[in-house]
């Protein structure tokens, strides 16, 4: 076993610090290390964007990124968007817009939504399609996705918080 | 997938990259990206006892003009490519390729670098740097070396560069008035490999005669395929629809595409010509504009 290293990141505006074994891939370090078990390991092969998570202001797929290179990063998981018990209107979006049926890219789906929203706060639908191009959801056909995220925008436009 | 056991390095200039590398020789492999190389490792199809983090030396990442060329940072990730203005306005070739590499996640780590030094031909850029004419920047123990990009792509997986080296900079000729170019790629869905897809640019004179051409070839060879005869063809010749038509007809027939789950060979090398029709017609209007 390779030497273990120190990674120190901050989660959700929280500071975590631990020895890790340089293999340690980055959503297994948030899921288990971290107990944040929101962000979820589909394909495992970068494909289904289900362990999206958003680090220092940019979506990666968790599953293709090592814990260590996070180091001295800022991260933030599907976790981090509830503030104060109020969800996120992307949260809320999904919830209204019935965003999700079984929910196991929902995740995911947030962050990349939360990525492009923070670059792009009025985007089109072809914007959204853009922006959600790298997650896959096998129930709602995207349509109500679609929605969800220009819900979130809308809300955001109008005075909305975060 | 857990990847294999490996020791982690992460030198802060290149000077200490290199010499890691020198050090522990093919052991080593260099960390950019890691978009192609960490699924690799999860396949076990790579299998480094070493990874050298580049990520954070300073230096290696920046598009801009200079001396007559767009020096892109070997480091640059494709997103940062994706959404350069000068990208966008200036060399709309670069543009579209970036646009269909992966996904927009991918995009935010994979680097334009990585993308050629893999040395992958289903990968987006090597064909699109043919076309351009660009050179690659290659840094070692015994300092910087210039690659022209057509004597890099070696085999499979293989390419020009050292085991000791580093690919720091990308240079792309900057075109001259009355060019244009064109990336057109066929995927099965957002995040595939090209089932192929063709590269091109060109510069056309007052006359609409072409004057300069490059077309390249995505996954349709064992590296990527620089179209010499369809650029033979057209040097010199008035690019009329004609001359396009045949010109297609010479790149599809330089493809060597294998049969497999995106198609059979018959099938690709139809889509190289109507590609290469389609990227040609393209080039040539944004030459006119």
């Amino acid at each position: 076993m390779a030497k273990k290293q120190n990674v120190r990141v901050t989660v959700n505006g929280v500071q975590r610090e631990m020895e890790v074994e340089p293999r340690l891939l980055l959503v297994h370090f948030i899921r288990e290390k971290l107990g944040l078990t929101g962000t979820h390991v589909g394909c495992d092969t970068s494909n289904c964007g289900a362990c999206t998570v958003v680090v220092d202001g940019k979506s990666v797929k968790s599953c293709t990124m090592f814990a260590i290179q996070a180091d001295g990063s800022q991260l933030l998981t599907v976790e981090g968007l509830l503030k104060d018990g109020k969800l996120h209107p992307l949260q809320e979006g999904f919830k209204q817009e019935h965003g999700l049926q079984c929910g196991f890219c929902t995740p995911g789906m947030l962050m990349s939504a939360y990525a492009l929203l923070q670059k792009n706060s009025q985007p089109s639908e072809q914007d959204i399609r853009w922006g959600i191009s790298g997650n896959l959801c096998r129930c709602t056909g995207y349509q109500n996705i679609v929605k969800a995220v220009q819900y979130a925008a809308d809300k955001l436009a109008h005075g909305g918080t975060q | 997938m857990i990847p294999p056991s490996f020791e982690y390095l992460r030198p802060n200039t290149i000077p200490e990259a290199i010499a890691m590398l020198h050090q522990h020789g093919d052991a080593a492999k260099i960390l950019s990206g890691g978009q192609s190389l960490i699924p690799m490792m999860k396949l076990r199809l790579a299998r480094p006892a070493i990874l050298i983090d580049i990520n954070r030396i300073s230096g290696l990442s920046h598009i801009k003009e200079e001396s007559g060329y767009l020096k892109i940072g070997g480091l640059t990730r494709e997103a940062e490519l994706e959404t350069s203005a000068l990208v966008r306005s200036k060399y709309p070739i670069l543009a579209d390729t970036t646009h269909v590499i992966a996904d927009p996640q991918v995009r935010n780590l994979a680097t334009v670098g990585g993308n050629l030094a893999h040395g992958d031909p289903a990968n987006d850029h090597p064909a699109t740097m043919l076309a351009l004419g660009a050179q690659v920047v290659a840094n070692g123990p015994k300092g910087e070396r210039v690659v022209p990009i057509e004597d890099f792509f070696l085999s499979l997986f293989t390419t020009a560069l050292k085991p000791d080296e580093i690919l720091t900079e990308i240079r792309v000729p900057i075109p001259p008035a009355r060019s244009g170019g064109a990336y057109l790629k066929l995927e099965r869905k957002v995040g595939d490999f090209a089932t192929a897809a063709v590269a091109v640019q060109l510069t056309v004179d007052e006359q609409g005669a072409c004057r300069n051409i490059g077309i390249a070839l995505t996954n349709v060879g064992a590296t990527p395929v620089k179209a010499k005869k369809a650029e033979d063809f057209l040097r010199g010749k008035k690019l009329d629809d004609a001359a396009i038509a045949q010109a297609a007809q010479l790149a599809a027939d330089e493809a060597e595409p294998s049969a497999d789950l995106r198609g059979p060979v018959e099938y690709k090398q139809g889509l190289v010509k109507e590609l290469a029709k389609r990227a040609l017609l393209q080039a040539r209007e944004r030459a006119g504009k």
